[in-house]
């Protein structure tokens, strides 16, 4: 009994020894892999690409489509022949916004399915779990969709790239904006408080930084926001500055009503589609009167967006998503989310036409970095071999009395840091200007 | 002054739908011993009922109606399918047993509803700090608890209903109908359940928005007595009340913690909440 | 043969049979095994909480936080420390939560514990948001954890190596606690959950022996999260939700309450229900909404089958067809 339990000792210990050389968090000697000439997945009629999406659970409402759609723009240009001869297989996989989940299916999308890249990975706290190691095994990490700044390291994340506009760049349009043509009001922030709100502040603070006279965080968890907007009532708020996902726009805009409060509401892009707040604020107005339709209640919101409205029907790209979705998926409602969903997939699919038809993972790289990615956005894309930033700027429109929208500035770009806030080059590309399908 | 107003009867806003669905937890605890998990889930597939019904009808009321009924009818049939088998495997069985319910309704939600929000509205206008939407939730709450006690206090049926769950052996050795008279309760409860669902959910509807009423009202439940209406009751106002002062003075991401603090206080010093009595022992 | 002996054997050569196993699937079975490891890790701790001491606990998910957010902190801020000194820490950062929930939990009892317990899980990661600058708030904390002996590097892959410490972690935890089940304390533990008044008479310290397998319990679920945050490099609040403390305990039920192979059953259930659910879903190209939310229904559906036709779970199923198989009189130490 003695001896055994002695020998038992002996050897944890031993194990233990043998893995003690070094600590658990000093850095490894041996660098992440290059991207080099590795193609996984890729046939010859065909490339597997995976993503990351948060199809059930809290997070879902909201972001439950942005695979639908971008699943729908695969089909459209696989039908349209592929991509270099080569179909897009688009494996989705549900996480639950739960970071380990996202950990645990992207080494599912990268050792089982033996995916090419990721593409769209979606939200701050799960991705940014995997964005080491996507970098470390060389697959590319593309078209985040998240407006976190850390997507943008191209010297630690050679392999990673944003797509949407940063919370900085567009806190400093908004900031802008408002010290400009609001000039004087007093101004309250409210703010998912998590990178949405911390990001977002940075850029506004840049402009407006002595007129805010409130700074409220919300918990996404949580739909109760009456503290919150009865502190921004309190506080004699003229403007409020949204930094909020749809539903949280739509809570603030009900809550503002209810307590009799109508500040000046500047939403940031991720919660100022107009069809899907008309959506969400649909059933209020037959029991609480016309003062609460949904027109009634958005009249006047200003808003920030990079890519076109849906409701921008002459728009090419618009066209071209309204012509996807009809055949697609008919039955969606066309949001500015589904818009999302199809301008990221066809963005990705410009970058391996790029890439050429002998494909590998460094090739799709320098596609990506190119600076020849040219997209739906109204803003030009960041990307280049220094900076991996998806859209740089953004513009500012007004919500009309009919829902419709009107751009009241123009597109405008800038950087994260202190750089000063230029008119967008005018100049875009359309889908028949790229020729995908 | 003008904060402290807005956060208590935002406060009592909030714990009336706490109330509610705690009121509908303690009564199918009641009637079956079991905390049962899937309560919200019943709650939120009644409430959908209403969704849909209210669109294609564009009648509030006939949605609220299909919900109530709905939700006891729910009730009843996971009562008659689900749970009474469940309790046959002892207080873990059944709780896993309703955990799975939760699961299989939340999933069928969004099946056929979708994850994405829906537009639900209120009662009556919801403007104002007294507003008749907010004042129509308290009542309903107020009245709905009144008749729940009434009718366990005054009535034959009510008077069957406790000696089912308190005696069962007893009660029908005097002829009482157990089985149906648990099955009743059960309904009972989730049509309680389906108001708190209709009262709860404005704005927004969407598979998992239950989920956080659903710890508070547990919480309500628990620190009222898991046996005692009445003292759930106030318990689901007094945590809506002081739920609402952490997230106004203090900050909303303490709320959950806050209820953590709430539950611990009471329960160190009332082991089966403030107004319960202790269960029997087990032998 | 002693009992340590026993079970210590049993345990290298399970061990044995990890290291072959491993060696002969593809990488992301290997990262299956190893999330396998882990989950039995913290389902044993809980089945000897609710299955040998008769305490139900709905918050075993805060105690795998703490565990998590340990390794975390301690591999960011003080690197030089081994992994495996993290993972003690971690399992006794979580024990001494546990012996505070003990001491609160001790005097309740049945829906009040559960009611506590499922508050504690709702409420502790939200610590995160109050210390964002510290814990990281909602956003959580990701690291790389190296363990790798430079000895082994280039020969054994990291998902392989990982699945090892995990098991090796696991098997040793397993031994420790069979022995607990099986020894004095674990007489104390079943006789405090059968009849806490005959125990009390026979001299047995009722809270003691309660707060005793809350700390022990704990310190499982810390050992887990840690051994989680080693695997995945990642502590967020945004993965110790109630689903997961509600999850642990259904594997429990799943696998059989009470015994140590049930929560083998349990945790390979947690890890692979889902992901044939998964792999249905996508078999049978179904409408999108019906296809996102199958695998969740089948999960659910699973629980309330399992415990409606087979009660005692898989290991009381598993014993049943083999004591019918053999004509030999059902083993009656793992049933409650």
């Amino acid at each position: 009994m003695r001896t055994t339990r002695k020998a038992l000792a002996a050897a944890i210990a031993a194990s233990l020894l043998l893995a003690s050389c070094s600590g658990a968090g000093e850095p490894s000697g041996g660098g992440g892999a290059a991207a080099g000439d590795a193609a996984p997945g890729v046939t010859d009629d065909r490339v597997v690409i995976g993503t990351h999406q948060p199809l059930t659970g809290p997070a879902a409402p909201g972001y439950s489509r942005i695979s639908v759609a971008a699943k729908a723009m695969y089909d459209y240009l696989n039908d349209a022949g592929g991509i270099n001869g080569r179909k897009i297989d688009y494996r989705v996989e549900d996480d639950g916004y739960n970071p380990t989940r996202t950990v645990e299916v992207v080494k599912q999308l990268v050792l089982q399915d033996q995916v090419f890249a990721i593409v769209g990975g979606l939200g701050t706290p799960t991705h940014s779990k995997v964005v080491d190691y996507l970098n470390s095994e060389g697959v590319p990490d593309l078209l985040v969709s998240s407006g976190a700044l850390a997507w943008d390291d191209p010297a630690k994340s050679p392999m990673t790239f944003g797509f949407q506009v940063d919370y900085a760049r567009e806190g400093k349009i908004q900031g802008k904006y408002i010290a400009e043509h609001l000039a004087g009001k007093k101004v309250g922030l409210l703010f998912q408080n998590d990178d949405i709100g911390r990001d977002a502040q940075q850029g506004l603070d840049r402009y407006v930084k002595d007129s805010v006279v409130s700074r409220q965080g919300y918990d996404p968890a949580n739909t109760d926001v009456l503290p919150q907007l009865s502190a921004l009532k309190d506080s004699g708020a003229q403007v409020v500055v949204c930094s909020c996902v749809p539903a949280f726009t739509a809570l603030a805009i009900l809550t503002a009503a209810k307590l009799g409060f109508h500040p000046q509401f500047v939403v940031s892009s991720i919660g100022a589609d107009p069809v899907t707040l008309t959506g969400l604020l649909a059933d209020f107005a037959k029991r609480g009167g016309a003062e609460v339709s949904p027109a009634a209640l958005l009249n006047g919101l200003i808003g920030t967006g990079y890519l076109p409205d849906v409701g921008q029907t002459d728009d090419p790209w618009i066209a071209l998503f309204k012509k996807v979705h009809d055949k697609y998926i008919p039955d969606e409602p066309l949001t500015n989310t589904v818009a999302f969903g199809m301008a990221q997939a066809y963005t990705f699919a410009q970058a391996l036409k790029l890439a050429g038809r002998d494909l590998t993972r460094g090739k799709l790289v320098d596609a990506m970095a190119s600076g020849k990615i040219k997209g739906p956005g109204l803003t030009p894309f960041g990307f280049s071999k220094e900076s991996h930033s998806g859209y740089t700027g953004a513009y500012v429109f007004k919500i009309n009395p009919d829902t419709s929208t009107t751009v009241i500035q123009p597109p405008a770009v800038t950087d994260r840091e202190g750089g000063d806030i230029t008119p967008a080059p005018t100049e875009r590309v359309t889908p028949q200007d790229i020729g995908l399908g | 002054m003008d904060k402290w107003w807005t956060l208590t009867v935002g406060g009592i806003a909030g714990g009336a739908v706490y109330a509610a669905l705690g009121l509908s937890l303690v009564i199918i605890f009641r009637a079956t011993r079991v905390v049962n998990f899937a309560q919200p889930a019943l709650a939120l597939l009644s409430t959908y009922l209403a969704f849909t019904v209210n669109q294609a009808t564009g009648t509030y009321w006939l949605g609220f109606a299909v919900a109530i009924l709905a939700g006891g009818v729910l009730g009843a049939v996971s009562d008659r399918l689900l749970i009474r088998p469940a309790r046959e495997h002892g207080e873990l069985g059944s709780v896993i047993v309703t955990l799975g319910l939760l699961l299989v309704c939340q999933a069928v939600a969004g099946m056929l509803w979708t994850s994405e929000p829906r537009s639900f509205g209120y009662a009556f206008d919801f403007r104002g700090l007294f507003s008749p939407a907010g004042v129509f939730a308290v009542l309903a709450v107020l009245a709905t608890a009144g008749g729940v006690l009434a009718l366990f206090k005054f009535t034959a049926l009510g008077l069957r209903m406790r000696a089912a769950a308190f005696a069962p052996e007893a009660a029908s050795l005097v002829g009482v109908r157990v089985g149906l008279m648990v099955t009743a309760g059960s309904a009972l409860a989730a049509a309680v359940g389906a108001l708190a669902g209709l009262l709860a959910v404005p704005p927004l509807l969407y598979p998992t928005v239950l989920d956080g009423v659903f710890v508070y009202a547990l919480t309500a439940a628990v620190v009222g007595g898991l046996d005692n209406p009445a003292g759930t009751v106030v318990a689901g106002f007094t945590v809506g009340i002081g739920l609402s002062y952490v997230s106004g003075y203090f900050g909303p991401e303490l709320v959950t913690l806050a209820s953590l603090a709430i539950l611990v206080a009471v329960l160190t010093v009332r082991p089966h909440g403030l107004f319960g009595r202790g269960l029997a022992r087990r032998v | 043969m002693s009992l340590l002996t026993r079970h210590a054997l049993l345990g290298l050569l399970a061990l044995a049979g990890i290291v072959v196993l491993t060696s002969v699937v593809d990488p992301y079975t290997d990262v299956q095994i190893a999330t396998v490891g882990y989950y039995l890790v913290a389902v044993a701790g809980l089945t000897l909480l609710t299955g040998t001491n008769g305490q139900i606990s709905l918050g075993h998910g805060a105690f795998m936080f703490i565990g998590a957010y340990t390794v975390a902190l301690l591999v960011i801020h003080v690197p030089t420390f081994p992994f495996w000194a993290d993972l003690l820490l971690a399992a006794a950062a979580a024990g001494l939560a546990g012996a505070l929930t003990g001491a609160a939990a001790a005097r309740l009892h049945g829906p009040y514990l559960a009611g506590a317990t499922l508050a504690l899980a709702v409420g502790l990661p939200a610590i995160t948001q109050r210390f964002p600058d510290a814990l990281g708030g909602s956003n959580g904390l990701a690291f790389t954890v190296q363990s790798l002996p430079t000895g082994l590097a280039g020969t054994v892959p990291q998902t392989r190596w990982q699945a090892w410490v995990v098991w090796t972690t696991a098997l040793l935890l397993l031994v420790l606690l069979a022995n607990v089940v099986r020894g004095r304390f674990g007489r104390i533990l079943r006789a405090v959950r059968d009849d806490e008044v005959s125990a009390a008479l026979a001299g047995i310290h009722i809270g003691r022996t309660k707060i005793l397998a809350f700390l022990l319990s704990a310190l499982c679920g810390g050992l887990a999260g840690g051994l989680q945050a080693f695997l995945l490099g990642t502590a967020a609040p945004g993965s110790f939700t109630l689903a997961l403390s509600l999850s642990l305990l259904a594997a429990m039920v799943l696998g059989g309450v009470g015994s140590l192979w049930g929560a083998l059953w349990g945790a390979l259930a947690l890890v692979f229900v889902p992901q044939w659910a998964d792999d249905l879903t996508k078999a049978l190209d179904l409408g999108t909404d019906v296809a996102q939310h199958l695998p969740i229904a089948v999960f659910g559906a699973v629980l309330i089958a399992v415990v409606l036709a087979f009660p005692q779970g898989i290991h009381g199923g598993i014993n049943r067809s083999l004591a019918r198989l053999f004509r030999k009189k059902e083993t009656h130490e793992n049933n409650p």
